[in-house]
């Protein structure tokens, strides 16, 4: 019975606003590479394969017809989740625990720069029946939902303006990221505004770039590499699709995945146990929301907490080291991507410049976006 | 080795039509609802859900998996949606069997939905966009061309002629009449093949199967959680995939290595040795009828080019030796593509119960197998079940 499941192997492209130089397959293929050279195996080593994509962002009808080749998994037991990275991970997680499979490749990419009218084909996410024809940009809902979450926590757009100063200021320390600067509330608050209290800078601009992972059984993991990254524990949940359905305020969806993974790590003080996290800041006021829903303070503590840096890489809970989605760019299926990139660097101690000293415990946690509720955390360890 | 065994515990299953009054939404409801009643349980009792649909093309929505969640009984649940394009209705029940066999839940309800008719006005117009945006789809290929190629290579090789393809058709047609949820069924002749309208040779219109909207749904339960439930579980005992390369004009059209990829890992993990004796009953993926037949050979079922010999002796029918699509496939049956996988597993599901009725092929089967096929010609899963 396979006990425990490691990461032993990621590789990436780095995130770059545009790469017109490299088609998407040769940006997976550079991933791949990396990660099987950092795994120390050849591709037909690998007993399977998943990728994370969606056929509209692929602009294929069936993309998953093209992912074999590029991550050598020809003739292999290979299949695409149309979801997030993480759910990606936590379905190669589960083959692992099966017994059947030793070592799995987990891939996911964005070549958002391809895409011409992107919020336009976010639109087609909507119900093509009560929510498409009222024609919204998928910023609008966003504007909705940070309107009723500031609503219910007392909070201000000048709070969540502190979360885009520290994404986009810890970015500058991560090679990987695309859009590190040293910005100041008053930048953000005077951007334009996209959909009120929602403006330019409280949105994660989007990003091209491509993560590979390689996992393994408990056996195997210690036989590959003496710093293998466990999952300790994974969690997904689809909150309701229908928009009028919804809990505006609370991010139900990354409360419920959170309370699986604790479970299965045995976590029951996240704020204590857990030593940096990685969380979705798509817009500004999300990473708030999702502290709370992840339990790490309080509802309506959020930002207090990060405005008394609490959140900052040298506070007790570092979130976003990496820059997060502010920082690093949004990388739709790819987001959970760089988040467990993250995790996998600072727990192996590769973190460069920003380094944690002592990190033992991290969280990535993810969110699909407008006009999904559907999420996924993963918790990482070095022990 | 062993794995946690995990069964099939209850099915359910819509009609299939050319074009529903529901919305997708409402079909994976229905399914999801027959098959949690038909073993008693409610949506609470479900640890998690995956669904299985085709391309977000059809349909026309952006991330459909998300779309059609609640629809599938996925509120506030761990979802997911899996994708082998045509493969998808197979591989549905591999992806619940990860989520059951890994211990990470008791029970999973697995669903598969496609409503094909929202495509206006035929489908067929969505699959342009599987081909390679470079090298492909500056020839306006469809997929009957390349199936037409597909066919006649398969016919070349081994000296088949369109008479021997046609009898397939006439086969699962006539099955159909006895599936409740059958779209095509009928009495039909292997003239009636030959002269109906050449979509592009050697591919009649009768020997296609018709676009669909359905759904189907079933229910994976652990040991412990099975045998509490009925006295008849079915169970999943072994599990196989593979997908082949995307440049599919660089591979040999006449036989499908990667349906026979898929198959030996099924049947390694099955314990089978010689498939042809112990598989009794069995579910090849038919959307065109010479696909039965070359999915038969990929599966070991028979040697490479004998699968036509077979049907024109027989065998393949219900009272055969090796009874083949005895729900009437996708060719009667209707081919909503991601619900027809689960259909046909869904068929090995009543078949091995003794539960098929008018259906049931003799002889108490014990054993069984369901496969689809998709992507670029490309793409094998396999699941082989026993009672």
């Amino acid at each position: 019975m396979v006990k425990r499941v490691a990461i032993v192997g990621i590789g990436t492209t780095g995130f770059r606003s545009v790469t017109p130089g490299v088609s998407y397959r040769e940006m997976i293929f550079e991933a791949a590479r990396k990660a099987y050279t950092d795994a120390g195996l050849e591709p037909d080593e690998i007993d399977g394969f998943v990728t994370a994509a969606e056929d509209f962002m692929e602009g294929y009808s069936i993309a998953d017809e093209y992912c074999p080749d590029q991550i050598g998994a020809v003739l292999k037991p290979t299949h695409t989740v149309p979801g997030d990275f993480i759910q990606a991970l936590a379905t190669g997680y589960m083959m692992i625990m099966t017994g059947a499979f030793k070592k799995v490749a987990i891939e996911s990419h964005s070549k958002a720069s391809n895409m011409m009218k992107i919020d336009e084909l976010i639109g087609f996410a909507f119900d093509p029946v009560y929510n498409r024809p009222l024609r919204e940009s998928p910023h609008a809902i966003a504007g909705l939902e940070m309107t009723r979450y500031l609503f219910e926590t007392c909070t201000t757009p000048a709070q969540c303006a502190t979360v885009v100063v520290k994404n986009m200021g810890n970015a500058l320390h991560n090679p990987h990221a695309a859009f590190g600067a040293e910005i100041e509330v008053e930048d953000v608050i005077n951007s334009e505004p996209v959909s009120l209290p929602l403006r330019r800078l409280d949105i994660a601009q989007h990003a091209d770039g491509a993560v590979v992972a390689v996992l393994a059984d408990e056996e195997t993991a210690k036989a590959l590499t003496d710093l293998p990254v466990w999952i300790r524990g994974i969690g997904w949940c689809t909150d309701t699709p229908t928009l009028e359905m919804r809990d505006w305020g609370e991010a139900a969806y990354a409360r419920l995945s959170a309370d699986m993974a604790y479970r299965m790590a045995g976590i029951t003080n996240p704020a204590a146990e857990i030593d940096f996290a990685e969380i979705c800041d798509e817009y500004s006021y999300k990473e708030l929301q999702h502290m709370e829903a992840l339990n790490f303070c309080m509802p309506g503590e959020a930002a207090h907490f990060t405005e008394t840096g609490v959140t900052e890489v040298t506070g007790e809970l570092p979130i976003n080291i990496s820059g997060g989605g502010l920082g690093v760019g949004h990388l739709f299926e790819a987001s959970g991507a760089h988040k467990i990139l993250e995790l996998v660097e600072q727990l192996r101690g590769e973190a460069g410049t920003r380094q944690l000293p002592d990190a033992e415990v991290g969280l990535a946690q993810t969110w699909r976006g407008i006009p999904t509720a559907t999420g996924a955390v993963a918790i990482l360890s070095n022990r | 080795m062993g794995y946690r065994k995990v069964a099939i515990v209850g099915a359910g299953i819509t009609k299939f039509v050319r074009r529903a009054q529901e919305t997708g939404k409402e079909l994976a409801w229905q399914a999801s609802k027959m098959a949690l009643d038909s073993c008693g349980l409610t949506l609470d009792q479900v640890d998690c859900v995956t669904l299985g649909t085709a391309p977000d093309a059809f349909d026309g929505v952006h991330m459909k998996g998300e779309y059609l969640a609640d629809g599938a009984g996925a509120f506030r649940k761990p979802y997911m949606r899996h994708y082998v394009g045509g493969g998808t209705g197979v591989f549905s029940p591999i992806h619940g069997w990860f989520h059951v066999a890994s211990g990470m839940a008791d029970v999973c309800l697995v669903v598969g939905e496609e409503k094909m008719s929202s495509c206006y006005p035929h489908p067929q117009g969505a699959f342009i966009t599987i081909f390679d945006h470079t090298t492909e789809q500056p020839l306006k290929p469809t997929l009957i061309w390349i199936f037409a190629l597909e066919m006649n290579r398969y016919m070349q090789t081994y000296g088949i002629s369109k008479e021997d393809i046609a009898l397939v058709s006439v086969k699962n047609k006539r099955n159909a009449l006895h599936h409740p949820s059958a779209q095509l069924g009928e009495e039909i002749t292997v003239q009636d093949v030959l002269d109906s309208e050449t979509l592009a040779w050697p591919v009649n219109r009768l020997d296609v199967s018709p676009a669909s909207d359905g759904a189907a749904a079933v229910v994976l339960a652990s040991e412990r959680v099975a045998r509490r439930l009925t006295d008849k579980p079915v169970w999943i005992d072994g599990v196989g995939f593979a997908l082949d390369t995307a440049y599919w004009a660089t591979r040999d059209l006449c036989y499908p290595t990667y349906v026979e990829t898929a198959a030996r890992m099924a049947y390694e993990m099955a314990g089978i040795r010689e498939p042809d004796k112990e598989i009794h009953v069995a579910e090849p993926y038919d959307p065109f009828d010479y696909k039965e037949l070359h999915h038969m050979e990929g599966l070991m079922l028979c040697p490479r080019g004998e699968a036509a010999r077979l049907t024109a002796d027989g065998v393949t029918q219900r009272d055969g030796n090796l009874p083949t699509c005895p729900s009437g496939g996708a060719l009667g049956v209707g081919n909503p593509i991601a619900a027809t996988g689960v259909m046909k597993i869904i068929e090995i599901f009543l078949q091995l119960r003794g539960e098929a009725g008018k259906r049931q092929v003799p002889g108490k089967p014990r054993c069984g197998l369901a496969q689809a096929w998709g992507d670029l010609m490309q793409v094998g899963t396999v699941v082989v079940m026993r009672i």
